[in-house]
């Protein structure tokens, strides 16, 4: 198990003061230091303890269902005239790439003795996953969720209240993915003492960024192994994920940052356009600021207000993007596409269609680039499909083509 | 002793009200109505709230303040333009409070800038890390003679208040409980902690802030420090105000 490597020096790594380059750090208000800084000194000695690795591994393998399938999809290779195969996080424990993060932050809050979990959710995935390793471990659970998107999710609503967590809404702001976020914040600053907040994504202030890709990391461990028994060869010569605030990209990611022959590509959310006016994709539209406690890029207006950003799926509506991959954008190593969710939605029902796998919106949105990548026919690329399509059906019903 | 804050401190030691306001709230143009009604009735300092979207140490009602102020239009460069000349009629300290990103995206030497030539103290920045400060803006805050104040919490340890200390100039905020703002805990259970402040024997004054709101928490902030600071209470009690002179007037004569 390489989470808990030291990669201190190494080029796209995060360096001693938390800073992917110039992204990242950690900007909390006072009431919040002791906390960070707790985890800031423990998480790495915490991940190397012999007994967590174990602990750790031994869940993601009996109750997660890892490793997770590389499936070659020949169907899909044949279509886009590459060697395609699917990393199958959709078929995790509870649907996605989010419980691998839950697992380890959970047996990072209990050696470090907090009897309370908060957490942020926007698509419902993050807290469905929270709740459940809250369940498995006997842990006070409270999820904050924009009241906007308690509205649009409600099956995943019920999920967590059934796993016993209580689920508030946030009423602040514009009642979304990053209000439940300030929410969490705000929670924590008035709980210092019993509560570890487990954030859902590569963002956020110093360590979480690191920690959250670390315990993703096991993606691209796996994706190594499996592809060097495939085919020989551990390296890829793409690897291709969603990004919002970029947890799956950053898993898939991890052992290829250093690996130059493995193209990294990284689809961000377009919705109705990049220049819309209705769109996700913070590369493009964002510029430096600070958000929920990091340095990146963002998307904020002249006055240097934070803002809503838009995309059909809820997983990919976040107006920041992980320093780790603010980096990437801007040193070059990442390619960064964005995709519409019209495409999105058509990547989607061809994946169904093509190889009988209903995959969920965000990862449609790295299928989606498929056709606009120069694959050689040799080309060996993987896709992160992150998570399944069950809680999108809805969508994808009301916006069945040809119907 | 040109700073206007460390002016205050050295004519006064015990009793300081500082309120804290958001600029452009209730409406655009209060700022400067609220400002003057402050001095007037008896504010030593004035804390001017630049709003922000996702003000995360905040409560419910400094966050609605912010919001609708920005709904008004308030913005940085809103501000400025409203705060050109206000020293002809105040002359309390001012200090501007808010997060790091709007300033980030202004510039800070440009921000910096701003605030000398308008005529303001300090400044209040929550979310700008100690080290960084330090490092690449102390020189330039002070070229322009501004204030910058830190927090402190509970939880601060002794080491980290004796480094905010050392860096601070005005003064110390002391935050009385581990919350956002407006948060209603029992300010009694924060004895220790005052006594403990008190004991350290800083170089820089002390104000305490968080769950001041009438006069009772307001003299029992000031009986450990040189003072303290309202800002919920005060929003709550200009929000709905027919007359901001009158609101001013009888908030301020309920605290002291």
């Amino acid at each position: 198990m390489k989470i808990a490597e030291n990669t201190l020096g190494l080029p796209y790594h995060v360096d001693e003061r938390g800073f992917y380059g110039r992204f990242g750090g950690a900007y909390v208000p006072e009431m919040l230091y002791p906390n960070v800084e707790e985890l800031q000194n423990r998480y790495l000695e915490i991940l190397r303890e012999p007994s967590f690795q174990q602990e750790f591994e031994q869940l993601l393998r009996d109750y997660v269902g890892r490793p997770s399938p590389l499936y070659f999809a020949k169907r899909l290779s044949e279509k886009y005239g590459a060697q395609i195969y699917l990393k199958r996080e959709d078929l995790n424990h509870t649907g996605a790439h989010k419980v691998n993060n839950t697992i380890g932050q959970i047996l990072l809050a209990k050696r470090l003795g907090k009897t309370r979990i908060i957490a942020e959710t926007g698509a419902g995935q993050h807290g469905v996953a929270t709740a459940t390793v809250c369940a498995l471990m006997n842990m006070e659970c409270v999820i904050y969720m924009g009241a906007i998107d308690i509205q649009r999710q409600a099956p995943n609503v019920a999920r967590m209240k059934m796993l016993g967590a209580t689920v508030v809404a946030a009423t602040s702001g514009s009642q979304t993915l990053k209000d439940a976020c300030n929410e969490a914040i705000r929670d924590w600053i008035n709980n210092p003492v019993n509560t570890h907040y487990i954030l859902g994504t590569a963002a956020g202030p110093h360590p979480y960024p690191d920690m959250v890709t670390r315990f993703q990391s096991v993606i691209s461990e796996e994706i190594r192994k499996q592809l060097e028994e495939k085919t020989g060869n551990p390296n890829p010569n793409y690897v291709v994920a969603c990004i919002g605030g970029g947890s799956n990209a950053a898993g898939t990611y991890y052992h290829f940052l250093n690996e130059p022959d493995v193209k990294i590509i990284a689809v961000e959310a377009a919705g109705k356009g990049v220049h819309s006016g209705h769109s996700a994709a913070t590369t493009q539209l964002g510029k430096l600021g600070i958000i929920h406690a990091a340095k990146t890029l963002l998307m904020q207006t002249d006055d240097g207000q934070i803002t809503e950003p838009y995309s059909i799926s809820a997983g990919l509506d976040y107006p920041g993007i992980g320093p780790l991959h603010a980096h990437l954008y801007e040193t070059g190593r990442g390619t960064f596409l964005a995709a519409t969710d019209d495409e999105a939605l058509a990547a989607a029902y061809e994946l169904t269609r093509l190889e009988g796998i209903i995959p969920a919106l965000e990862s449609s949105h790295a299928l989606a680039k498929l056709g606009e990548i120069p694959f050689k026919p040799t080309d060996v690329v993987v896709v992160c499909l992150s998570g399944r399509g069950d809680k999108d059906m809805e969508t994808f019903i009301r916006n069945l083509p040809n119907k | 002793m040109s700073n206007r804050i460390d002016q205050l401190f050295a004519s006064k030691k015990t009793g300081i009200l500082n309120i804290y306001c958001t600029a452009g709230f209730p409406e655009l143009n209060d700022t400067l109505p609220v400002m003057k009604a402050l001095q007037q009735h008896g504010a030593d300092l004035i804390e001017l709230g630049m709003p922000f979207s996702d003000p995360l140490a905040d409560g419910p009602v400094i966050q609605e303040s912010s919001t609708r102020a920005i709904k008004n239009g308030m913005g940085l460069r809103v501000l400025f333009e409203q705060l050109k000349g206000f020293r002809k009629d105040i002359s309390v300290p001012v200090i501007l409070m808010g997060y790091l990103n709007p300033v980030l995206l202004y510039g800070i030497e440009a921000f910096c800038q701003k605030c000398a030539e308008v005529g303001v103290d300090g400044l209040i920045l929550p979310d700008l890390p100690m080290d960084e400060y330090e490092n690449e803006y102390k020189a330039i805050f002070e070229h322009y003679g501004l204030h910058l104040i830190f927090l402190v919490t509970p939880e601060t340890s002794e080491a980290r208040i004796r480094k905010i200390d050392s860096l601070s100039k005005g003064f110390i905020y002391a935050v009385s409980s581990s919350s956002t703002t407006g948060t209603d805990k029992n300010m009694g259970h924060q004895q220790a902690y005052f006594e403990k402040l008190e004991k350290l024997q800083l170089k820089n004054p002390v104000l305490i802030g968080f769950g001041v709101k009438d006069k009772a928490t307001f003299a029992a902030a000031c009986a450990h420090s040189n003072g303290a600071i309202i800002g919920t209470a005060f929003i709550r009690a200009i929000e709905n105000a027919t007359n901001i002179d009158t609101a001013v007037k009888d908030f301020i004569s309920s605290v002291k």
